[in-house]
Formats: structure tokens, C-alpha cells, sequence
């Protein structure tokens, strides 16, 4: 078959193994075998791309491919609790893929008459988006990772100092586009790019950043796509914008997860630290408990509902938390795992989590679910989550996070807290959770205290 | 390079596969955003056809180096995301083995 055929005819095969493997992707019993045609379809492009007769040496793509393949087996391998940080790298490179691909069309068609105004405003595009993507992405790794403070950083000013970089970026993009030189300014362009990405993850918070990760993967995926316009490959534009609302999609669930805009997670430094709302509960009392009490319990109740939240992972308690379900479940107890959308540090960060330390994953919960079986619960187990569970949520419209749905653990029979000490969790909010009548305290680190329990129900029998 | 009606098609193209990827990515399930955050990643190393292309030419050593580098960030992905993703999926199990 004549080559000009045959590639065209691969990329079309692989646009569809992509949407097919997406779709397969909905749900856990076809899932699997997504991500095996999302890889036929990859070995598709890859494959038909090297047999394009304008590629004139292959020495660098295999030096690449090996280099590749020995940083992305080990990156693979990462253990989960650590899947929020690897993403964010992985969102990294693909938009310096991206962006660095832009700069070489870039030099190689400017002054050329292939170079339209179509073209140079794709590229603009492609460029600015991966190259701010590259940078925020990183930015992102490092709070993650806690190589940087991960509280929001905040200074007086800072939006406007934000946006103006932002703007002179795509100043300079439209100047581009329209006069097709001043081709001295593209590096400058690069460079403002790269420093938005930087200034714009600085006042996110951890509690927002499942959205903004969410952001990132759809700006990576439409870099992709512009790459798409420049080079005129219809195969990019289609995975690039498959990417893109993907990421969309997923931030718009986070938002709604936390009743917030986009505008507000992205400028709006969620999460400072607040002192003024916090002196007038500071009074109350609250009632700690020990491991035999709650174990006790526990063992006494019909349907147990465990809640975990990022202190579940960053205790790595999730192993401990399986123990328990095992326990229990032996002595006939119901347990079930409601898990709020925004629990963690990503999208769906609990769950993988969870179906890590092997438990069922018909046992995990939606918000929605979950709280139609409160009334029904003996005992809200809380390991690790603070926001997602405030009842301020519901009727304080002072509150930060009011309006946004919680699960309502405030309604089971008794609550239980497990939390490292009585500090505001990352959003520095206060709970009022911890001060109902109903609510026991199991101060200490998650993953002993689940173990002191799973003991207490060992001997117990 | 890009004919007008060229450029109208590509972004009849966009304007498409956008909406077929919300209608398929809005069926899957939460307990799976992880992995499909993973797989999206995987997909849009596609970038790497625009990469191989860059590199290979060997139009100039510029273009030559940023090539490579994309190659590499993008195959990194690559076989870092389907691995991760396939890896991740292998641990949902609807009844785990009761110790």
C-alpha cells in the first residue's frame, strides 16, 4: 500500500483506540482492556510516524526512546501515596514536550512562507499554554512532594502582579500572530510563560489541588492540540482535545465537589490561616477517648462507615484501615467507605489508595450514597479527613466552606475522630464536629491508633 | 501549509472530538479518576508524533535538541502512564481475599 495511505490510516486507527479506551476506561470490569487498546493505539502512532519518508535520521528518537523507557518504568513503580506528586510530574512533561516542540517549529518555519498567521497563532498557543503548564506543573510536584510550603503563599498585590505577567504574554502572542515578526520577542514570551506557571500555583493550597492538578491535565492536553494545528495532524488535535476535557470535566467535578468557582480555587488562596473565627470556639471541650473504648464500640455496631481523608495517606495508615475492615467484617459488622470527591490530594486519590490495601471496591461509597445510610450508621469512623466532614458546611455562613457538600457524619450515632492533635486541618478551619455530644476523639498518629484498635478486637474475642 | 478550508476542517475536528470526550469521560465512574487522569496523561504523550518529526528531520541542531528532549519528556510519559494506569487497575478487586 502507497505510504500517503497507509499512515493517514494508522492515525485514524489510533484516534479510535484512544476514544475506545477511554470508553472502556468507565468502568472497572473493561478497564483493563483500555488501557491495552490505549496502548495499541500509541504503538499505532508511534509506528506510523517513523515511517514518514521526511525523517531522515532515527539516532536521536531511539537515544530518546531508550532514555524514555529507563525514567518511566521507574516512575511507574512509585508507590501510590505518592500518585498525586508523580502526576503532577508527568503533567510536566508533557507540556515541555509540547512547548518544546512549538519552539522548534517556531525557528524552523519563521521567515519562511509556510509560516501563516494561522499557523504562528497556533504556535503561540501550543507555547504559552505548555510552557506555563511545564512550569506550574513542577510548582505543583514541589508542594506535593513538600519540597515547598505547601500553605497558600499570599502578598498584597499579587493577582494584579499575576495577570499583568500573563497579559504581557499574550501581548506579545497576538503581536506575533498579526505582524508575523518581531521574532526577537518570542523568547521573551517563553520566558513569561514560564514565570506565570511559577507565580500561579504559589497561593493554591493543598486542599485545592485536585483542581488545579485537574487544570493542568486539560492545559497539557490542549497544547497537544494546538501542536495539532501547527502541524497540521489531525491525530493530535483529536487526543490532544480528548486530554483536555477530560481534565476539564474532572476540575469542574472538583469545583462543584467544593462549591467554589474556577476563579475563586485559582485566585482565591483558599486554605490561609485564620485567627478571627477561631477564639470563639476555642473554649468548648471535647471529648478523647481511648483504643479499648472505640474498639468496643465498633465491635457493638451493626454498620460502621470509615471516612478517610490525605491523613490517612500521609500516615500510609490505608494498610491498617484494611486490617480493621477485616476484623470487623468477621464479626459480622457492615463496613463501608464513603469517600468525598475532593478527599485527598487528586481526583480518585482514596480510592486508589484503598483498592491498594485490597479492599473491595464495592465497599467505597459516593457522598450521596453514604449519606442516605447515615441515619442507619452506628459509627462514623473519621481517619484523616477534617473539611469534607464539617457540619459548618451546612449552616455557618461564615464559614469558608459554606455551601459546600459534606459528608454528614455528624448524623450517624457516634463519631469518631482520628486525628494527630486538635490543630485546624489544611484549610485552617475550625470543626465543630469535634465539639458535638456524639463525637469521640482518638488523638494520635492513624496508622497506630487503627492499630491499637485492630489489636483491641484481636484479644478481645 | 494551512489552505482556509484546511483550517476550517481541523477545527470542525476540534470542535468534535471535544464533545465526544465529555460524553465519554462524564460516564466514568469516581472510584476511576485516578487511572483516567493516568491514561489521559499516557494519551496526550501523543505529542510525541510532533516530537519524532522535529528530531527526525534534522532541519537544525536547534530544532535537533528540542526534539530529542520532547522524545524523551513524552516517552517517558508514555510508558510511565500506561504502566502506572494498567498497575493501578490491577488493584481494584470486587471482593478482596479474605484473610
Amino acid at each position: 500500500m502507497n505510504l500517503e495511505y497507509f499512515i493517514p490510516i494508522t492515525y485514524m486507527a489510533a484516534a479510535a483506540s484512544f476514544i475506545l479506551a477511554l470508553k472502556w476506561l468507565s468502568a472497572v470490569p473493561t478497564a483493563r482492556r483500555g488501557v491495552i487498546v490505549g496502548i495499541l493505539g500509541m504503538l499505532l502512532a508511534v509506528g506510523g510516524t517513523l515511517l514518514r519518508l521526511d525523517i531522515v535520521s532515527y539516532q536521536w528518537i531511539l537515544i530518546a526512546f531508550a532514555i524514555g523507557a529507563i525514567v518511566g518504568v521507574p516512575m511507574a513503580m512509585m508507590p501510590m501515596t505518592a500518585v498525586p506528586q508523580r502526576t503532577a510530574l508527568s503533567h510536566a512533561f508533557g507540556a515541555l514536550a509540547a512547548a518544546l516542540v512549538g519552539t522548534a517549529e517556531f525557528y524552523n518555519l519563521s521567515g519562511t512562507p509556510e509560516m501563516s498567521k494561522f499557523t504562528m497563532g497556533a504556535i503561540a498557543l501550543e507555547v504559552v499554554l505548555g510552557f506555563l503548564t511545564f512550569t506550574a506543573s513542577l510548582m505543583a510536584f514541589g508542594k506535593l512532594q513538600e519540597l515547598l510550603p505547601t500553605r497558600p503563599i499570599t502578598y498584597k498585590g499579587q493577582n494584579i502582579f499575576n495577570l499583568s505577567i500573563l497579559a504581557l504574554a499574550i501581548t506579545i502572542a497576538v503581536v506575533l500572530t498579526t505582524t508575523l515578526s518581531y521574532t526577537w520577542a518570542f523568547p521573551i514570551m517563553c520566558l513569561l510563560s514560564l514565570t506565570f506557571g511559577v507565580f500561579l500555583i504559589i497561593p493554591i493550597g493543598g486542599a485545592d489541588m485536585p483542581t488545579v492538578i485537574s487544570l493542568l491535565n486539560s492545559y497539557a492536553g490542549l497544547s497537544a492540540s494546538a501542536m495539532g494545528f501547527v502541524l497540521n495532524n489531525k491525530l493530535l488535535i483529536v487526543a490532544g482535545a480528548l486530554d483536555g476535557s477530560s481534565g476539564l470535566i474532572l476540575s469542574i467535578i472538583m469545583c462543584k465537589a467544593m462549591n467554589r468557582s474556577f476563579t475563586n480555587v485559582l485566585f482565591g488562596a483558599f486554605g490561609q490561616v485564620q485567627t478571627s473565627t477561631q477564639t470563639a470556639v476555642e473554649k468548648r471541650s471535647v471529648r478523647s477517648s481511648s483504643a479499648e473504648e472505640a474498639a468496643a464500640m465498633l465491635e457493638s455496631a451493626h454498620q460502621v462507615l470509615i471516612v478517610p481523608g490525605y491523613g490517612m495517606a500521609v500516615a500510609q495508615a490505608q494498610h491498617k484501615v484494611r486490617e480493621l475492615f477485616d476484623v470487623l467484617t468477621k464479626k459480622g459488622v457492615e463496613v463501608k467507605f464513603p469517600i468525598h470527591a475532593v478527599a485527598g490530594r487528586m481526583p480518585g486519590h482514596m480510592n486508589v489508595l484503598l483498592a491498594e490495601a485490597n479492599i473491595p471496591y464495592d465497599r467505597l461509597l459516593e457522598m450521596d450514597e453514604a449519606n442516605s445510610e447515615m441515619a442507619q450508621t452506628d459509627v462514623a469512623l473519621i481517619i484523616g479527613a477534617n473539611d469534607v466532614v464539617n457540619p459548618a458546611a451546612r449552616h455557618d455562613k461564615g464559614s469558608p466552606i459554606f455551601g459546600m457538600p459534606i459528608i454528614d457524619v455528624d448524623k450517624a450515632r457516634t463519631v469518631m475522630v482520628c486525628k494527630r492533635s486538635m490543630n485546624p486541618g489544611f484549610a485552617g478551619i475550625e470543626n465543630e464536629l469535634f465539639y458535638n455530644d456524639n463525637t469521640l476523639m482518638l488523638f494520635g498518629d492513624a496508622k497506630a491508633m487503627v492499630g491499637k484498635i485492630v489489636n483491641e478486637l484481636k484479644s478481645g474475642k | 501549509m494551512h489552505t482556509a478550508g484546511n483550517v476550517e476542517t481541523l477545527l470542525w475536528i476540534f470542535l468534535l472530538a471535544t464533545f465526544i470526550g465529555f460524553e465519554v469521560i462524564r460516564r466514568v465512574s469516581p472510584l476511576l479518576h485516578t487511572p483516567l487522569m493516568s491514561l489521559t496523561n499516557a494519551i496526550s504523550a501523543i505529542a510525541v508524533v510532533g516530537a519524532i518529526v522535529v528530531t527526525g528531520r534534522q532541519q537544525s541542531t536547534l530544532s535537533t535538541v528540542l526534539g530529542t528532549i520532547a522524545v524523551t519528556a513524552s516517552s517517558i510519559n508514555i510508558v510511565g502512564g500506561y504502566l502506572i494506569t494498567y498497575r493501578m487497575l490491577k488493584m481494584f478487586k470486587k471482593r478482596g481475599p479474605q484473610s
